[in-house]
């Protein structure tokens, strides 16, 4: 309240009407205590997890020759998920990066949203190709016999990079909270919660000269993520683009995966914040603003990854290059529906929900940030698996498998684990740290004129 | 530890190469396997040196050659022979698909009957155009794109132009595999079966034993060329197909004839495949024009399971279009 007085010019916004009281007093009940069917929502993706866990062991013990892969489409849904994944990890970089510098108002109570998939998806994303490395004993080699020739070397430093940047950023923006939650008397949580939040809030007091280092120490951290994520997906695409395989080896691919991944991220974001909203009842906090305002991110990048999309099979369409022409005979005949839902549908079906006013609810952004999610998976898969069924030398083969591509059921309960890895480690963050920042929420606006 | 037992390895080593390079003078690799006999033809007789240094005389035929005695070990594989450049030139005129060359290689690297370093495929450009047998080793480029981008160097150019992959280095990203633009590369799906040398014996330049989970190609047999030998595929071809040579020394041969590289390039107007890629191979191709079979020929005694590896060719297709109308 006493916030309104320095503000004699600029409208004030409802949001900072918020204290740190009442809004602790607002989310505390989530990690005090329990539900029985979170518990059980718990269980189930632990269930989920370790089916996974069974398939890694069938695969470590038989060998490679149980997953779907061949020695053609030697990369299968494992680099799709990889892929997949390190996207995701987008939403937070843009999301959070991006506007945190621009001390969008709107970003309050989800940028920790944001934050939170980006290291979450950054931790689960490189176990892919892991999973996808024939020999996992030798992993270490990577380090110890380092080529910086091969851009996996790159992908390597870059991943490292981001994910201790990420990590690092997400760190500073939770301080303030630790060490409100540390200091709150009237949280009722168990000792070794307690301890964990002195541990982690270090000793923040927050005095001036603390807020005024973290404030620094957040932006350059904001500014760098958003560079760093840059750089993670071109080197990303790059493993792709420098080959010379038809329908990879393309300038546009560096571009073209940023594009792509911000555009998953944003809509995974938007499927999160969803979530959250209905199960922690963050109806007032969370409103069709914030749905719209992500909805017009989501917009605007689906429009960029569709014009990309359009560019990159226009050109190999139209100068029709014998392997080219194959490959989009290929995407048309064999991969028909797949195509057509994700370079058609999941582009016009979001431009649609979300640029028509009257359609443009919550739940319908919800549904359009789905078919967002799903395309992007697909069109990964349509990246990686008919260029790689569609050598320069015809495959003459006699078995089916070696010939095209089907994922097995190993592959698939890894997949799995992989979303429910997700899921478990962003429900016990729930239970940790609020997620909505209140320090974010509380935080005055330095000029709110400039604001959306 | 480890350190102790390299030494004892490269001692032995040493006393094993001391006892073959005397005896390498006489004949390629040979071991005692019983005394001489006594009523023999002096041209049946060899003398050999044992390793007490006493000169033997015993027949040729009880003489057996040591397999994989002279393999190079990774370190010594890691340089090439030096004062060579390999290539080889494969005659599309003579192939006839009798796979006698997948096979020796197959057997001489101890590999499952469904993996293949050379494989022999039925190409056609356009509809139009003649069919072909083609025989596909390693191309050994001279710009390889799989060593580019192998992260950890398991895979290497040496100087006289093979590449090899090193399966004890090797972590199984299949990199390699994706960058090759001529699918040269196999994949160690589950572990190998039989496999006749042990993993103290491995060497780069024959790669057996194969391991699960890492890479193996076509190693242009640079366990056979540190002897002074042809690769198992070109000694292997009935049709003498396959040429191979040193291009520094301008020569080629197929085990019967000798030619030279750049004449026989001149005539025949050999080629590279995919020359456009821009990776620079050291395989070249005699176009397939008079021809000694016809393209048929090659799809008679072949089993079921590789006839239909061919059956999605324009040219078989019309060939079955025709047995059905008949």
């Amino acid at each position: 309240m006493k916030l309104i007085n320095s503000y004699s010019k600029g409208k004030l916004h409802f949001m900072n009407t918020f204290d740190s009281k009442s809004l602790l007093k607002d989310f505390t009940p989530e990690i005090e205590k329990t539900s029985l069917t979170w518990w059980i929502v718990l269980l189930i993706f632990i269930m989920i997890f370790l089916l996974g866990i069974f398939g890694l062991d069938r695969q470590i013990s038989e060998g490679h020759i149980v997953t779907g892969m061949r020695d053609n489409v030697v990369w299968g849904i494992y680099i799709v998920n990889f892929i997949f994944f390190m996207g995701l990890s987008y939403a937070g970089a843009l999301i959070s990066g991006v506007l945190h510098l621009f001390k969008s108002e709107w970003r309050k109570p989800i940028i920790r949203i944001a934050e939170l998939i980006t290291v979450i998806s950054l931790l689960i994303g490189p176990f892919y190709i892991f999973f996808c490395v024939g020999r996992l004993d030798r992993l270490y080699f990577l380090v110890l016999y380092p080529r910086i020739q091969s851009p996996i070397t790159w992908d390597v430093i870059a991943i490292t990079t981001d994910l201790f940047g990420c990590i690092l950023f997400l760190y500073l923006s939770v301080l303030q909270d630790l060490a409100l939650l540390r200091d709150s008397a009237e949280l009722n949580v168990p000792k070794w919660k307690k301890k964990i939040y002195t541990f982690l809030a270090m000793g923040y007091r927050n005095t001036i000269a603390q807020r005024k280092h973290l404030e620094q120490a957040r932006n350059i951290m904001a500014a760098m993520i958003i560079a760093i994520a840059i750089i993670v997906y071109s080197v990303l695409a790059w493993i792709f683009g420098v080959t010379l395989q038809p329908g990879w080896h393309s300038t546009i691919f560096g571009p073209y995966f940023v594009i792509a991944a911000v555009y998953s991220g944003t809509g995974l974001m938007i499927i999160i914040m969803w979530l959250f909203r209905k199960i922690y009842h963050l109806e007032k906090y969370i409103t069709l603003k914030h749905f719209s305002y992500v909805g017009y991110i989501l917009l605007i990048i689906g429009a960029f990854y569709g014009y990309f999309t359009f560019a990159d099979y226009l050109t190999k369409w139209y100068g029709s290059q014998k392997m080219d022409a194959q490959l989009i005979d290929k995407l048309f005949s064999d991969f028909f529906w797949l195509f057509i839902f994700a370079n058609y549908a999941g582009i016009l079906i979001p431009i649609i929900i979300i640029g028509i006013p009257k359609f443009r609810t919550i739940n319908s952004i919800f549904f359009a940030a789905i078919i967002t999610l799903l395309a992007l998976w697909v069109n990964r898969f349509l990246i990686v698996i008919p260029t790689l069924e569609m050598p320069y030398l015809p495959i003459q083969d006699y078995r089916p498998a070696w010939i095209h591509y089907s994922s097995t059921w190993v592959e698939w309960s890894l997949s799995a684990a992989g979303i429910a890895v997700f899921a478990i480690l962003l429900m016990l963050f729930s239970k940790l740290i609020p997620i909505i920042s209140i320090s974010e929420m509380t935080e005055p606006e330095v000029n709110t004129e400039d604001n959306i | 530890m480890k350190n102790d037992e390299s030494k004892k390895s490269s001692r032995r080593r040493f006393l094993k190469d001391g006892l073959l390079f005397g005896t390498g003078a006489l004949a390629v690799s040979p071991i005692i396997q019983s005394c001489a006999e006594e009523h023999t033809m002096p041209q049946d007789m060899v003398k050999v040196l044992t390793p007490d240094g006493k000169v033997l005389e015993v027949n040729r035929a009880n003489l057996k050659e040591v397999k994989g005695s002279q393999l190079a070990t990774t370190k010594e594989a890691i340089a090439g022979l030096p004062g060579r450049k390999f290539v080889m030139v494969i005659d599309l005129a003579k192939c006839k698909n009798a796979r006698k060359c997948t096979e020796a290689c197959q057997e001489g690297h101890d590999l499952a009957k469904d993996q293949e370093w050379m494989r022999i495929y039925l190409l056609q450009d356009g509809p139009q155009t003649a069919p072909y047998w083609f025989p596909r080793p390693c191309f050994h480029c001279d710009n390889p794109m799989c060593v580019s981008v192998c992260p950890v160097g398991a895979t290497y150019k040496r100087t006289d132009g093979i590449v090899l992959v090193d399966t004890d280095r090797c972590i199984g990203c299949k990199f390699c595999m994706t960058g090759c633009p001529y699918s040269a590369r196999v994949f160690n799906w589950k572990a190998p079966e039989h496999q006749r040398l042990e993993e103290k014996d491995y060497s780069p330049e024959l790669n057996v034993p194969a391991k699960e989970g890492t890479v193996g190609k076509c190693v242009f047999c640079a366990d056979k060329l540190r002897n002074n030998e042809l690769p198992r595929c070109v000694t292997a071809c009935p049709m003498g197909v396959i040429y191979f040579g040193n291009i520094l020394e301008d020569t080629i041969t197929n085990g019967d004839e000798t030619v030279r590289f750049s004449e026989i390039m001149k005539d025949r107007s050999g080629y590279r495949y995919l020359e456009t890629l821009g990776t620079v191979p050291s395989v070249f191709y005699l176009p397939p024009t008079n021809r000694m079979f016809p393209v048929e020929r090659g799809l008679e005694n072949l089993d079921e399971e590789n006839k239909s590896r061919y059956k999605d060719v324009e040219y078989v297709k019309s060939l079955n279009n025709v047995k059905k109308l008949k």
